[in-house]
């Protein structure tokens, strides 16, 4: 069991990439801003991508224009010669650019306006994880050239399962470039005769249940994006490759909560398997107390005492917090004890719970000191 | 009288346990009452401590008024093989289908048609008749969270615009009828904090722009404060009377340490502080003018019998 030390990550110039991921609701999108703002506070330059911010956090990062653009963040501490940029993605503008980027004008218009890309570019579960690897190899791309940046903290999308945001690229890339789509293709290419029985059939079956324009439609958008695939497949390996360097650190946020911590460890697991760098766990919003001597059992008993006896209603209120309170205290120390126990190997970092969401740079600043407190 | 329930709730908000003590409270005497279930995350089947569900409508439980409720979750791809049967008695050309990888096309890229097979199928089961009556007298849907909900229940509409004719056109017009119609209604499950608040609201609206209509927001896990309102308001300045705490606990046979006291005071503080910001919430829910209903915390977890006092609770 060791303590995770994040002041050096984020003081080591060779840290390129932080990467922050976790089930939903644990605090993700916050840590990325608490360990961005602190980084560059102590003389990094840095860019925060962050995907869906809780508004008030937004707020706090200046994040008002969604323009697809880091934007410099105020009232960030330059004295240490660092700079914060922060942004948020906006995954369906970021397909539309990379379709822009990528394919003729007259194509990229077939494209941006077919019925298919609109859906897929704006509902398809995958697509958000998969533009945020887009946008990061984006980032990557032009730190490298212009040196604006030299650190870029990413959070990654609220999906359910962390394991989201390594699969999702994949699943999208296979589904574009699956079978079912090349045979879409293959009436374009060449003649019908020569695909067999079984998909002459599957075809009619669709033609006669979706309608012939509905597959129209599809094979417009297939051949028009067909040019498209693989450099969409080659870009997303690329940020692959990126995360799996030395330059890389994961850092997985979890809640003391059972589901939230078994995602964790699938997760830490997982990154291991994939060859990606993990520096640690932070186990987000920990219950703590400063009066831990006195149980829940014995300040609810005390409690009971004070009513039956029609005593101070106020002691007895405040006793029931307490008592409250303990109970998280224990349960959440019990979880996150058995987290570390299980996994030894893996430095964690305890955040204590507060009571207020982080609304403006002073409540990250604390949340970045706490995050660093070794 | 609205027959088709569907709850949603940002994640975490406890919406399938919402939904699921909403089926049983519905269950009355000599009723049935279906509860299904559409992302294959086998979440009743947690709930009620079953064996996963296959795709066919089982009983679960009889709800505190007698009546049964029976579960299911739908799969996509079933739902849909199940679909060419129905329509076009297309067994072998379905299995081609399913070869060339069209089956798995159509249910996880085709734009919105795995949501068109799932309203699909709440459809068919809300309509569906057996024995001269309704097979079932209300439906209660677990639906994709609130960040979904809306191109969810709109999707028939979507498809209007890529199919123009043709059976699946047909379909499409009819299941939105029923959503837009008296049949449905919809309840959003939140707690007070401020994503999913938010979330709520901007669900509501979005829902309503769509011409789909609210039934309730649903306040999950509410705790009630020991501290009253005075209590409350002394608390967030930290001016609780440290004197009478200490009196108080040396009257409980509790050591009144002045360490023990200031903790106490911060502790209420913290509850007080998080307290203010649940009646702001709570505003904001009150503001839409929509019924809440409120639902509280249980400590001890959920079970059937933790399932039960929430139907209880929804019955009022």
């Amino acid at each position: 069991m060791s303590a995770m030390d994040l002041d050096s990550v984020i003081d080591d110039p060779g840290t390129r990439i932080i990467v922050t991921c976790g089930s939903g609701g644990v605090g993700k999108t916050t840590t990325a801003a608490a360990l961005g703002l602190r980084a560059a506070e102590r003389g990094r330059k840095v860019v925060v991508l962050t995907i869906d911010p809780a508004r008030r956090l937004a707020q706090a990062l200046g994040l008002t224009e969604l323009d697809n653009t880091p934007r410099a963040v105020a009232e960030v501490s330059t004295a240490n010669g660092g700079r914060l940029d922060a942004m948020m993605l906006d995954m369906k503008r970021t397909f539309d650019e990379v379709v822009l980027a990528h394919a003729t004008p007259e194509k990229a218009e077939q494209i941006l306006a077919n019925p298919f890309y609109l859906a897929l570019s704006s509902s398809f579960a995958g697509t958000q994880e998969y533009m945020a690897m887009e946008k990061l190899g984006q980032l990557h791309k032009q730190a490298e050239r212009t040196g604006e940046w030299d650190l870029i903290v990413v959070d990654t999308p609220p999906s359910r399962s962390a394991l989201d945001f390594l699969d999702a690229p994949e699943r999208l890339a296979s589904l574009l470039e699956g079978r079912f789509l090349r045979l879409l293709l293959a009436p374009a290419r060449g003649p019908f005769k020569l695909m067999s029985a079984g998909v002459n059939m599957a075809m009619s079956v669709m033609n006669k249940v979706l309608g012939a324009q509905v597959l129209t439609d599809v094979q417009t958008f297939v051949a028009a994006f067909d040019t498209l695939f693989g450099g969409f497949r080659q870009r997303a390996e690329q940020t692959v490759a990126l995360l799996r360097e030395p330059h890389t650190a994961f850092l997985v946020v979890a809640a003391p909560q059972n589901d939230a911590l078994r995602e964790a460890s699938y997760f830490a697991e997982r990154l291991r398997e994939e060859g990606m760098p993990l520096a640690g766990v932070v186990l987000n919003r920990v219950t703590g107390t400063h009066a831990p001597e006195l149980s829940a059992e014995r300040s609810l008993a005390a409690a009971e005492r004070l009513d039956e006896a029609e005593k101070s209603p106020l002691a007895a209120a405040v006793l029931r917090l307490h008592a409250d309170k303990m109970q998280q205290v224990v349960g959440d120390h019990k979880r996150a004890d058995r987290f570390r126990r299980g996994h030894r190997s893996i430095p964690t970092v305890e955040v204590p719970a507060l009571a207020d969401d982080v609304h403006d740079l002073t409540g990250l600043r604390h949340i970045g000191e706490l995050l660093t407190a070794v | 009288m609205a027959r088709l329930h569907v709850v949603t709730g940002k994640g975490g908000t406890g919406k399938t346990t919402v939904a699921a003590a909403m089926a049983l409270s519905l269950a009355e005497q000599d009723k049935r009452v279906l509860l299904v279930e559409v992302e294959g995350r086998q979440g009743l089947a947690q709930l009620f401590d079953i064996p996963p569900l296959p795709y066919v409508e089982r009983r679960i439980a009889h709800g505190p008024g007698g009546g049964e409720v029976y579960a299911l979750a739908v799969d996509a791809e079933a739902a849909l093989l199940e679909y060419l049967d129905m329509y076009y008695h297309l067994g072998r050309a379905g299995k081609a289908l399913d070869k060339v990888g069209a089956i798995d096309f159509v249910t996880t890229i085709a734009p919105g048609l795995r949501d068109v097979l799932l309203t699909g199928k709440v459809y068919e089961a809300t309509r569906r008749k057996a024995h001269g009556r309704l097979a079932y007298d209300a439906v209660v849907l677990d639906a994709p969270p609130t960040g979904r909900i809306g191109p969810f229940l709109n999707v028939n509409h979507e498809v209007a615009d890529l199919a123009k004719v043709g059976p699946i056109r047909n379909q499409a017009d009819a299941i939105m009828g029923m959503l837009r119609s008296d049949v449905t209604r919809i309840h959003l499950v939140t707690l007070l904090e401020e994503m999913p608040v938010q979330e709520t609201l901007d669900a509501v609206e979005h829902l309503e722009e769509l011409d789909l209509r609210i039934g309730s927001v649903v306040v999950n896990m509410v705790r009630n404060s020991p501290l009253d309102d005075d209590a409350l308001a002394l608390a967030v300045k930290e001016k609780l009377p440290t004197v009478e705490i200490a009196k108080g606990l040396r009257a409980a046979g509790i050591t009144a340490s002045k360490e023990l006291v200031a903790t106490l005071v911060l502790e209420a503080r913290d509850h007080a502080v998080r307290v203010g910001l649940e009646r702001e919430n709570r505003d904001r829910i009150d503001a839409l003018g929509k019924k809440v209903t409120q639902l509280p915390l249980l400590p001890e977890g959920i079970d059937q019998g933790a399932l039960f006092d929430l139907a209880e609770e929804l019955r009022g």
